[in-house]
C-alpha cells in the first residue's frame, strides 16, 4: 500500500468563501484575536491534520464589505508554537520585496519555538501595489518574479544552513562558546539583492524548513511540496505525475469543500454564501457534499499525491465536519496519517534528515 | 501633570549576546531554547515586571574579520518569540529592539501591530537607529545611511508607523448580523525625504494604543529623539548620582519640548548580585566578574580597541606596553565598542592599570564592571535600601535587568528582593490598569500617545 495521505488545512479569516463572515461562530470583532487563533489551530491538531497553513500576503484578504483585516500568519503561527504539538505550522509569506534576512531568521525562529513543526508557503505577489508598500519597482514579468522567488528561497536555505547543528561548544579549555569553523557566510548575490550572513539564529531544529509553493512558482526541484492544480479531481494524477517529472519531491493538491452540515445540504449552504458575495472558481476542483463525498475524494487521490490540502468554505462550520465526520474514518481506514506528538513535520511529511550543505563530509 | 507614585519598576533584558552572561556554570543554560525563555518571562511576570525585552544584533559580531567566538552568541528574531510568549504570559509587556534602518515602515508596523493584537496589547517597540554598511551587507537596501542622517531617517521612519497604526478608519463590527465586516479602508500614502510609499490598511488598532515606545541612544540627538517619540528610556546611567543627572537631563528636555516632565520614564540597565550578607555578595561579585572575564575574554577585549593582536601577552601580566594601531574603532564588535578614540583610550587605561597596580585580566574586569557588571550588590534588605534611594530621588522610574545567568537569573531577584521592595511600599503587589500603558503609568493622554497630526508625512 503507498504511503497515507498528508492532509493539511488552509486557515484564513473565517473560511475561503468570501461571505464566510456571516456564518461564523462568533462578532467579527473576535476574528483577530490569540484566542481565535489558539480555538482554530488546536481543533485542527485534535482533527489530526499533518499540517494547517495559514494565509497571508501584503495585500488585504479581501473587500469591503467582506474581511479586510488579518494578523501576520508568522506571528500566528510562532503564538501557536508551544501551544500545540504535533500540527505542523505553515504561515503563507511573501518572497517579494520583504527583507531575506529578516524572513529566513524569522522562520529559523519559528521552527525552534514549534520545535521543529514550522513549514514555508511561498506566495510571491510583485505588481505595482504591493511594490508600493516598500517603495520598490514592481516585477515586470513572471520571469523577473520567478527568478527573485528562486534568489529568495536559495539565500533562505543558505542562512539555514549557516550555523551547524554543534556549532555551540562551550568549550573552557579554549574559553570559546562557538566553533566559528562551524558558522558559514551565506555570500548570496542574487540579480536585485546580496546577503552576507550568517542568520543570527542558529539553525533550525528541522535543519531545513519544508518549503510548499504553488505549481508554476518557481522550479519545482527548489521546493519540497510543490501544489499542483487541476480543474477535475480525475486531473490530478497526471498533473502530479507532471510535477514530478518536471523535480517536484513531494506534490500535493488543493481541495475546496462545502460539507452538509446541522442537516443543511452544502449546495444550500453554498447559495445562501453566494447570495451575499459569489465565491469566484479558482481552478481547483471543489467538492460540495456530504462527509462521505469528500472521504471518497481522498481516496480517490491516495497514492497519486503525497499531501491534499482542504479549503474551508466556513472554518467555523466546516472544521468541525472534517474533525467529526472525515477524518476519523480516513485515519481508520489508513488514508491519511496523522502526526506523532512531538515529530517534526519534515518526520510527519516523510522528507528525510536536511544535511547541511556547509558541514564537512 | 501629578508626580508619579513613588515606586521602582523591572523589566528583564534577555540579552542573547555578550559577555556579561556567564555561559560556562552547571547553571548555564540554554540562550535559544524556548524553555529558557519562558521561564525567565513566567519567572519576570510572577515578579510582577513590566517588561520582557529582548535585543537585536542584525549581524554576529567579528573580531579581526573572524566571528568572535568568546562570547553568547545566537539569539531569536525579537517578535516570532515574543508571539510565542504571548499564549504564555498575560500582563508582562513584550518589548522587542527593532532597527529603524533595517526594516520596512509596512513590514515592521504590521508584524509589530500583529503582536500587539496577539498579546491583547502588550507589545513595546524599542526603537534604535543602525548606520553601518558591514550590516547592511545583510540587507537589500545595503548600508544606505551615514550615521550624521541616522536620526532624521529614525524621525521619518518611526512617523511612518505611527502613522499605519493610526490609519484604520472606524470599527470592525461587534454583531454576527452586521452588514458590512467593517468600514472601507483605502491605502494610506506617506510622502517625506526618505519614503514615497502607499501602505495598505491591514490591521486595525488595539484598544488602548500604540505599543509602548522605548528609546536607548545616550547621543544628546538620541534624547531629543526620546523626547519627541519614546514613552521609555532604556539608559545607561544606572549609578545614582549618574542617574540623577541623567533624569534631569530629560526632564529639562522634556519641559523645552512642553511635554510633562514625568511622562517619559527612564529605565537604565541594572544588574544585581544577591547573596545573604554582605561579604558574601562581595565574594560573588568577584566570582561572577572573574567568570564573565575569561583570561581569553581579557585579551580580546583590549585587541578590539588596539586594532592589533595582543596575544603575546600574559592575561595575568602587566597591561600591555604596545599602542593601538587604530585611530578609532570599528562596528564589528557591536554597538558597545563602536568609535571609541583608541590612542586616548589606551593612554588613559595604562594609567589607571598603572596606579592601581592591576594586571591586564584585572583592569578589564575593573573597566567592564563600570558599566554592566557591577550593579548592586548585597543582600536583599541592603540592595532594597539602595533602590529606596532612587525611588526618594526619584532617579529612575525602573531597572531593566540584564542577568548574568540564563535561565535562573532573576529567582533570587522575585523571590527575595521584590518582596522586600513590597514591604516598604515602593513596589506594586498588583499589576496595575488593563493596558502596557497603565502598567507603565504613562497616562492616556500623554503626547506620545498623540495621533501623528495629518499632513505630518
Amino acid at each position: 500500500m503507498s504511503r497515507p495521505i498528508s492532509l493539511a488545512i488552509h486557515l484564513d479569516g473565517d473560511g475561503a468563501h468570501p461571505a464566510a463572515w456571516r456564518q461564523a461562530a462568533h462578532a467579527p470583532r473576535a476574528l483577530l484575536t490569540a484566542r481565535r487563533i489558539r480555538d482554530i489551530i488546536g481543533l485542527a491538531e485534535t482533527a489530526g491534520f499533518t499540517l494547517a497553513t495559514l494565509g497571508g500576503g501584503h495585500l488585504p484578504p479581501g473587500a469591503a464589505p467582506n474581511i479586510v483585516a488579518r494578523i501576520d500568519p508568522l506571528q500566528q503561527a510562532a503564538f501557536a508554537g508551544p501551544l500545540t504539538t504535533r500540527i505542523g505550522l505553515v504561515p503563507e509569506v511573501e518572497a517579494t520585496f520583504i527583507e531575506p534576512f529578516h524572513t529566513a531568521n524569522q522562520f529559523a525562529s519559528l521552527d525552534h519555538v514549534s520545535r521543529g513543526r514550522a513549514g514555508w508557503l511561498v506566495r510571491a505577489t510583485g505588481d505595482a501595489t504591493a511594490a508600493k508598500a516598500y517603495g520598490w519597482p514592481p516585477f515586470e514579468d513572471e520571469a523577473a518574479l520567478a527568478r527573485e522567488v528562486g534568489d529568495v528561497i536559495e539565500v533562505n536555505r543558505r542562512l539555514w544552513d549557516s550555523w551547524e547543528d554543534d556549532a555551540v561548544i562551550r568549550d573552557t579549555a579554549t574559553w570559546r562558546y562557538i566553533d566559528r569553523d562551524k558558522l558559514h557566510y551565506a555570500d548570496f548575490t542574487g540579480q536585485t539583492f546580496s546577503v552576507k550572513g550568517t542568520s543570527y539564529v542558529p539553525r533550525p531544529p528541522q535543519g531545513q524548513l519544508p518549503i510548499l509553493s504553488h505549481d508554476g512558482l518557481v522550479d519545482p526541484a527548489l521546493v519540497d511540496i510543490t501544489i499542483v492544480h487541476a480543474p477535475t479531481l480525475e486531473a490530478i494524477p497526471v498533473a502530479a505525475d507532471e510535477a514530478r517529472d518536471r523535480g517536484a519531491a513531494l506534490v500535493g493538491t488543493d481541495l475546496e469543500i462545502v460539507l452538509d452540515s446541522r442537516g443543511e445540504p452544502a449546495t444550500a449552504r453554498l447559495a445562501w454564501l453566494d447570495d451575499h458575495t459569489p465565491w469566484a472558481r479558482t481552478g481547483d476542483p471543489r467538492v460540495a457534499g456530504t462527509a462521505s463525498d469528500l472521504r471518497d475524494a481522498i481516496a480517490f487521490l491516495a497514492g497519486t499525491v503525497d499531501v491534499v490540502r482542504l479549503i474551508p468554505a466556513v472554518i467555523d462550520i466546516d472544521l468541525p465536519e472534517l474533525r467529526f465526520a472525515v477524518l476519523p474514518a480516513l485515519l481508520r481506514d489508513g488514508i491519511i496519517a496523522t502526526p506523532a506528538t512531538g515529530a517534526t513535520l519534515r518526520e510527519s511529511l516523510g522528507l528525510g534528515i536536511a544535511v547541511n550543505r556547509y558541514a564537512r563530509a | 501633570m501629578a508626580e508619579p507614585a513613588r515606586q521602582i519598576q523591572f523589566g528583564v533584558f534577555f540579552q542573547g549576546v555578550n559577555f556579561s552572561t556567564v555561559w560556562h556554570w552547571p547553571e548555564s543554560g540554554s540562550q535559544t531554547d524556548y524553555e529558557s525563555f519562558r521561564r525567565v518571562a513566567q519567572t519576570a511576570e510572577r515578579g510582577l515586571f513590566s517588561a520582557f525585552f529582548l535585543g537585536e544584533g542584525l549581524r554576529l559580531r567579528e573580531h579581526f574579520g573572524k566571528i568572535h567566538d568568546l562570547d553568547v552568541v545566537g539569539r531569536h528574531d525579537a517578535m516570532t518569540l515574543l508571539a510565542a510568549l504571548a499564549g504564555v504570559t498575560d500582563r508582562i509587556g513584550l518589548a522587542a529592539t527593532l532597527s529603524c534602518t533595517f526594516n520596512d515602515p509596512a513590514d515592521l508596523a504590521y508584524r509589530l501591530g500583529s503582536l500587539h493584537l496577539l498579546s491583547d496589547g502588550r507589545a513595546a517597540w524599542n526603537m534604535v537607529t543602525t548606520h553601518n554598511a558591514w550590516t547592511g551587507e545583510n540587507f537589500r537596501r545595503g548600508g544606505y545611511l551615514d550615521a550624521e542622517d541616522r536620526y532624521t531617517h529614525a524621525e521619518s521612519f518611526v512617523k511612518a508607523v505611527f502613522a499605519i497604526w493610526d490609519a484604520w478608519q472606524g470599527e470592525i463590527a461587534d454583531r454576527r448580523d452586521a452588514t458590512a465586516w467593517a468600514d472601507i479602508q483605502h491605502p494610506l500614502a506617506i510622502q517625506d525625504e526618505y519614503y514615497d510609499i502607499e501602505v495598505p490598511r491591514l490591521l486595525p488598532p488595539v484598544p488602548g494604543g500604540r505599543p509602548v515606545t522605548f528609546q536607548a541612544g545616550d547621543s544628546a540627538e538620541g534624547r531629543e529623539f526620546a523626547v519627541r517619540h519614546a514613552n521609555v528610556i532604556f539608559s545607561a546611567h544606572p549609578e545614582i548620582t549618574d542617574a540623577l543627572a541623567f533624569a534631569e537631563d530629560i526632564r529639562a528636555r522634556s519641559r523645552a519640548a512642553g511635554r510633562p516632565e514625568h511622562d517619559l520614564k527612564t529605565f537604565p540597565g541594572q544588574s544585581f548580585i544577591l547573596a545573604d550578607t554582605l561579604a558574601e555578595a562581595q565574594e560573588k561579585a568577584r566570582y561572577v566578574q572573574e567568570s564573565q572575564v575569561t583570561p581569553e575574554t581579557a585579551v580580546k577585549y583590549l585587541e578590539n580597541f588596539w586594532g592589533r593582536d595582543l596575544s603575546e601577552y600574559d592575561p595575568d601580566g602587566p597591561f600591555p606596553d604596545a599602542d593601538p594601531v587604530v585611530q578609532v574603532t570599528g562596528s564589528t564588535r557591536g554597538s558597545g565598542f563602536q568609535l571609541a578614540k583608541s590612542q586616548e583610550l589606551a593612554k588613559t587605561w595604562r594609567a589607571i592599570a598603572t596606579e592601581k597596580n592591576l594586571t591586564l585580566r584585572e583592569f578589564v574586569i575593573h573597566q567592564t564592571g563600570q558599566g554592566i557588571g557591577r550593579g548592586l550588590i548585597g543582600t536583599p534588605v541592603s540592595v532594597a535600601d539602595e533602590i529606596a534611594q532612587y525611588v526618594e530621588r526619584h532617579a529612575v522610574d525602573g531597572f531593566n535587568i540584564t542577568p548574568w545567568l540564563v535561565p535562573g537569573g532573576i529567582d533570587d531577584i522575585v523571590n527575595d528582593l521584590v518582596p522586600e521592595l513590597q514591604n516598604r511600599g515602593i513596589y506594586r503587589t498588583a499589576y496595575e490598569g488593563e493596558t502596557l500603558r497603565d502598567i507603565f503609568g504613562i497616562p492616556a493622554d500623554s503626547p506620545s500617545f498623540a495621533p501623528v497630526p495629518a499632513g505630518i508625512l
